[in-house]
């Protein structure tokens, strides 16, 4: 098995362990903003539902809540693809 | 190789073919773009009726859509004079993204990192200004780093992130948000589509044609509402950080 193994092609390796760098960034990097949206917008409706008058402003600020935490989950993304073998 | 068919390397989507000045199809899209924004607003102000119809109709609705929804909402009264900044920031980003869901021409021109980012220094050099221009600059840098209000001890914790967050953070943020969400759409329809195109050839495979048109479908439905939103957010941002840096009070 060991013998195998010696006979890898080294840049494939390096391929190997650059599409797997890529999976574990965008992975770990999507976990949070996918709790914080989903906090922000059942905050935001129960907020809606409480008190309809105010939903225009309520909707405003959970566009605006959802574009932050949504950067995070895309600088992740960015990222992945910046990552070179 | 898939089915038969030769794909190009992913890194097609994000190299393309360049003309003399660098000119290539995101120049010409941008620069339809601009054509776009000037023509809705200048042919919409011609006829000034009291009853708008037709373009004018447009023109107003875009108008009044970022005067009551974003300046109102975030600056009050006295940033209506930022109105026709965030006016022409609102539909150009808005006409550049639209091009990604245009048949023959689907590039949304925001997925090259260049234009977000100059949209962004440049919001970033105009909330600088207008806060060094209404509280002077040593009282703007005193409420940035000493934000007044919060106990002393804060103030360690406090100051590294509110200085990282205003100069470094903030038009970074913005830039990247709209590149990467106008990529990863890009990068969305894209695939789809070629997987969907693929699976056409006749075979086994035929029956998951129909998933994949509809999901691709779906994901240009979706594409329309994302750029929507993301030249809404970027306008509402740049009017948030211009009202942080008039009004200091947190």
């Amino acid at each position: 098995m060991l013998r195998i193994l010696a006979e890898q092609d080294p840049g494939e390796l390096e391929a190997g362990l650059t599409a797997v760098g890529r999976g574990i960034v965008y992975g770990g990097a999507a976990i949070g903003p996918g709790i914080g949206i989903g906090l922000v917008v059942g905050n935001a409706i129960t907020a809606m539902a409480r008190q309809p008058e105010a939903a225009g402003m309520v909707r405003t600020t959970m566009f605006l809540g959802i574009a932050f935490t949504e950067a995070l989950a895309l600088f992740g993304f960015v990222l992945a693809f910046i990552i070179s073998g | 190789m898939i089915l038969g068919l030769e794909f190009p390397p992913i890194s097609h989507v994000v190299e393309w073919p360049v003309g003399p000045l660098g000119i290539n199809k995101v120049v010409v899209l941008m620069w339809l773009s601009t054509i776009i924004a000037i023509g809705v607003m200048w042919l919409g102000g011609r006829k000034k009726s009291l009853v708008p119809t037709g373009i004018q109709n447009i023109a107003e609705s875009a108008v009044d859509f970022v005067e009551e929804g974003i300046v109102m909402q975030t600056i009050g009264p006295d940033g209506l004079k930022f109105t026709p900044f965030l006016i022409t920031l609102f539909t150009f980003i808005l006409s550049c993204n639209i091009w990604g869901l245009v048949p023959l021409a689907p590039m949304p021109v925001n997925a090259r990192i260049a234009l977000p980012v100059f949209m962004a220094l440049l919001v970033y050099v105009i909330y600088h200004t207008v806060g060094v221009l209404t509280q002077g600059p040593i009282t703007y840098m005193k409420n940035i780093m000493f934000m007044p209000g919060v106990p002393k001890v804060m103030y360690l914790l406090l100051t590294p992130i509110e200085l990282v967050t205003k100069f470094i953070s903030q038009p970074l943020s913005m830039a990247v948000r709209l590149f990467a969400n106008m990529l990863a759409g890009h990068l969305l329809l894209v695939s789809f589509a070629v997987i969907t195109a693929g699976l056409l050839t006749l075979g086994p495979t035929l029956v998951i044609f129909p998933f994949s048109f509809g999901l691709l479908v779906f994901l240009t439905t979706f594409e329309v509402l994302v750029a929507f939103l993301q030249a809404y957010i970027f306008t509402i941002l740049a009017a948030v950080y211009i009202a942080d840096a008039m009004h200091p009070a947190h």
